[in-house]
């Protein structure tokens, strides 16, 4: 593996099935009495989130200290960045404490990126603006694989806001890069330029994208987006794009329903398809500390000096 | 002092010439040019070696010197010993400092601080727009009376139609251009790249062609309206070509610039080899490659009429940050001889004939300022070029005091060799053969 | 060791273990626990032989997976993490007669660390180690119980058990 873990692109299938494998041995520490492994003993990982989140960070920390590691979590929205400092300057002082890995959340788009360049500590990027969010792929493809046993040759049809979504291009990125048949469906104006360059099929019809899937993965949609005029209404985009019943009901009779959450009930998805026997969006939080286990692991390993 | 640059090929297209031919200068103007020119006793004569080209003082019509208000970032002083490092005698600097040039006591400090620096010419571009606000006119006439040769609000467009038929209607009683950077603001909104498949690959906003082109149609037409001079400031998209296209056919005064790095490269430099590469953010952004391809087939049919670099120096802090935050811009002046020689004479794009027009005739031409020309009586603005001088971009030697280029460690064949601003060798390229001055008596 | 030696010397150790854990009550605490990899297929081998000999239920056999406990992981970062297998221990430890089996017993680093492992899964009567081979060479204080066979060798050689499940033949050589 190489230092950092800034996206799925940089990522060979091969790395990815590996980090799936140890997910697997990962998770079983989690069902035991004693849910610790001395592994980073020693380490020191700071969770360096410019952008607020429960769901996430709290998977990270409890996957570091299952790790036995050292962790450190910084909500930086209110502290040096209000006082004027860059994201540069915040995050070299970190370094200078020498911390092995810095796990960061950041709202621009290729700031872990810029991360990498200019720090010692192995990055690993949990959501940067628009750009990538890596362990949802991956714990998004744990579960899949859980249910499905396989990733090559399945539909996986996701649904929403696709411009805006990281979660979006990390999961395209990844199930075309196992061989999934990817059809990705929402409003047209919040299409990505290029999205069939992804190697997806594009769809403004959801019934269309969702017919005979295996995997149904849903995409918050957001009030805001109201604002940039990329839709009229939050009830307009339920009607023709929520994931009701009657649309799931297309898909595969055991088709799984997936959602990174926090979910928008009523808008993206109706209640009875979130709560339904083939929702695995809990699952999904489930996975997500064994999938952020297996890549602090193998992280730590690694050529020193990257 | 008489000088004589003998023997050098001289390319001169607005008086129809091209070949190896003398070129006497007394004092600060061209005296005469012509073959095997008499050697009287009181002319220092200069052996141009062969190889070399001797033009018309090249002129960059669109550089921010960002002096007044943001000095951090360059001054008259380094601009303009950037520029001649670059082989330019005289640039035409944008209006968008602290405070706006929309007044004669801005340009009046532009204009002092150039004459002592005493490198290349400068000649400031006021507001349309007082502030650039977009809402009043700006005093033209006396940013003429002090030395404006043309009108800009750049960095943004002039804000309402009916403003820019006034600024075109009014400035064209003193024969000014208006230079305007086309962009629509609503379709432009938050983007910081071009939107296409790598902007989407890197999650950030794109910026669409149109929005540069559908300004560009609304000044064409003004234009034609009013029969004032539109310039089109750093055409970037090749729906904006074609609008131009369309102005000219139907007798438009518009003509039109676009810089070495949209003729070089392309919206992919955001990927590789460095992502979220904050060197690679201007405004307008890198377009694909077929708007690049269409921008070279410009040049080479005429549609072009101007290579200006659109100088954009800003501190390395300000550079060092996330793509969205960087400040749209980079440098040119000190690259865009080298790049125009490697990547469009070398290539075959265009001839050095024609470089030449795009870099020093029609500049001239347009903002009505002497140069372009090697006639007797011209100013002697003279840059000599070396076509075939092998050379490295190095940021570390660059007199600009910003270092925000992509250009870094790039190999080019084509460098400058000697600039000559009114009769006097204001900077002599390294590894140069020439030995402009005198041994020391 | 050929095949034939290696048959031998299962069943002669499971005969071992049965006599040392002869008290009354202690046979039923048993359970083996292999470490990966090859101690896996040892302890499920002897499970069978124990059986076999013995009769009655099989003995509950676990597997463990010590990569996560090794204490070279991030000593010397060169390369890519060694690949991390599943833990299987699907019953309680406490109270049980664990017997930890291995193929080789080398420097005593892997025993010290399953020792580490099975500590986080509970708290066993007794743990008492079984290996197919010793070769000597102990770094730590670590004595295995039963023995498959004592093997001196120089620390230049390299012992390599091979078995069925895993290699497709049973064999232990020396190379080098």
């Amino acid at each position: 593996m190489k230092k950092d873990l800034l996206g799925i692109a940089e990522l060979s299938s091969e790395e990815i099935y590996l980090i799936l494998d140890t997910a697997e041995a990962m998770r079983e520490i989690g069902q035991r009495p004693i849910k610790k492994v001395p592994t980073l003993r020693g380490k020191t990982v700071v969770n360096l989130f410019f952008e607020p989140s429960t769901r996430t960070r709290t998977s990270f920390e409890i996957a570091e200290k299952r790790l036995s590691a050292d962790t450190l979590s910084i909500a930086v929205a209110t502290s040096s960045v209000l006082k004027g400092e860059t994201l540069v300057d915040t995050a070299m002082n970190i370094e200078a404490m020498s911390p092995d890995m810095i796990v960061v959340r950041h709202a621009a788009s290729g700031a872990c990126h810029l991360l990498s360049r200019i720090c010692r500590s192995r990055i690993i990027n949990a959501g940067d603006g628009m750009h990538e969010h890596p362990t949802q792929a991956l714990l998004d493809a744990f579960t899949i694989r859980e249910h499905k046993k396989r990733i090559d040759g399945l539909k996986v049809a996701i649904v929403g806001d696709l411009l805006h979504s990281r979660v979006l291009r990390s999961n395209v990125l990844l199930l075309t890069k196992l061989g999934a048949e990817v059809w990705v469906s929402g409003p047209r104006t919040l299409v990505p330029a290029g999205m069939e360059r992804f190697g997806v099929r594009v769809s403004t019809s959801v019934e269309e994208a969702v017919a005979d899937a295996d995997v149904i993965m849903m995409l918050r949609i957001q009030q805001e987006r109201m604002q940039g005029a990329f839709i009229p209404s939050l009830r307009e985009y339920f009607t023709v794009f929520g994931m009701t019943a009657e649309r799931v009901a297309r898909a595969k009779p055991d088709a799984i329903i997936m959602h990174p959450g926090p979910m928008n009930r009523g808008v993206e998805i109706a209640s009875e398809v979130a709560d339904g026997p083939y929702s695995v969006i809990l699952e999904q939080v489930a996975n997500g500390v064994a999938v952020r286990m297996a890549v602090l692991y193998l992280l730590a390993g690694g050529q020193e000096g990257g | 002092m008489k000088r004589l640059l003998k023997g050098g090929r001289v390319v001169d297209p607005a008086n129809g010439r091209d070949g190896v031919l003398d070129v006497l200068i007394d004092g600060d103007r061209i005296v005469r040019v012509g073959r095997d020119l008499p050697v009287e006793a009181d002319i220092v004569v200069v052996e141009i070696p062969s190889g070399l080209v001797v033009c018309p003082g090249l002129i960059d019509m669109h550089v921010h010197l960002r002096e007044p208000g943001q000095e951090y970032k360059e001054t008259v002083a380094t601009g303009t010993a950037a520029a001649v490092a670059g082989g330019f005698t005289a640039v035409a600097c944008m209006p968008n400092t602290h405070p706006v040039n929309d007044n004669a006591g801005v340009t009046e400090y532009i204009l002092k601080k150039a004459a002592e620096a005493n490198l290349a010419r400068v000649y400031p571009i006021g507001a349309v727009s007082r502030g650039q606000d977009g809402e009043q006119l700006a005093d033209i006439a006396e940013l003429r009376q002090a030395g404006c040769v043309a009108l800009s609000d750049d960095g943004r467009p002039v804000a309402t139609a009916l403003l820019m038929r006034r600024a075109l209607e009014y400035a064209g009683m003193f024969k000014m251009p208006v230079i305007e950077h086309c962009e629509d603001p609503s379709l432009k909104a938050g983007g910081v790249a071009h939107e296409g498949y790598h902007a989407s690959t890197l999650g950030l906003h794109g910026i669409p062609g149109e929005a540069e082109s559908i300004m560009a149609l609304r000044d064409i037409s003004l234009a034609e309206l009013t029969g004032g001079c539109v310039h089109i400031a750093h055409m970037s998209a090749r729906q904006t070509l074609d609008a131009v296209r369309y102005g000219k056919t139907r007798g438009a005064r518009v003509t039109c610039e676009v810089t070495p790095h949209h003729l070089v490269l392309t919206d992919e430099m955001l990927v590789s080899p460095i992502p979220y590469d904050t060197n690679v953010k201007m405004n307008p952004p890198l377009r694909a490659s077929e708007d690049r391809d269409a921008m070279l087939a410009g040049l080479a049919d005429g549609s072009v009429d101007v290579i200006a670099t659109d100088h954009a120096p800003h501190h390395y802090d300000e550079k060092h940050v996330e793509f969205d935050r960087a400040p749209f811009g980079i440098t040119g002046l000190e690259t865009a001889v080298s790049l125009c020689l490697d990547r469009l004479v070398h290539a075959g794009v265009i001839s050095l004939v024609r470089l030449v027009e795009l870099l020093s005739v029609n500049p001239a031409k347009i903002l009505g300022v002497a140069g372009g020309s090697l006639a007797a009586g011209a100013p002697a603005d003279v840059t000599i070029l070396a076509p075939d001088l092998a050379v490295t971009v190095s940021v570390a030697r660059m007199r600009s005091k910003a270092k925000n280029t992509p250009f870094d460690g790039w190999q080019l064949r084509g460098g400058v060799a000697a600039t000559i601003v009114g009769g006097r060798v204001v900077y002599e390229g390294v590894g140069s053969l020439l030995q402009f001055l005198p041994p020391a008596l | 060791m050929d095949a034939d030696r290696i048959a031998r010397t299962l069943t002669r150790i499971a005969h071992e273990i049965l006599e040392r854990n002869a008290a009354p009550g202690d046979v039923h605490d048993l359970a083996l626990v292999g470490i990966r990899t090859r101690g896996v297929p040892i302890a499920k081998r002897l499970a069978q032989l124990l059986r076999d000999i013995r009769g009655g239920d099989e003995v509950p056999t676990g597997t463990l997976d010590i990569t996560l406990y090794r204490d070279d992981l991030m000593r010397h970062a060169v390369g890519p993490q060694p690949v991390v297998r599943k833990t299987e221990i699907p019953f309680s430890i406490d109270d049980k007669r664990i017997l930890l089996v291995d193929d080789v017993l080398y420097t005593g680093r892997t025993i010290r660390a399953a020792l580490d492992a099975l500590i986080d899964f509970g708290r066993p009567k007794a743990i008492q180690l079984v290996v197919l081979v010793d070769r000597g060479h102990r770094e730590l204080p670590i004595k295995a119980d039963y023995v498959g066979k004592n093997l001196p060798t120089s620390p230049s050689q390299s012992v390599q058990v091979h078995l069925v499940e895993v290699d497709g033949r049973d064999e232990v050589e020396i190379a080098g």
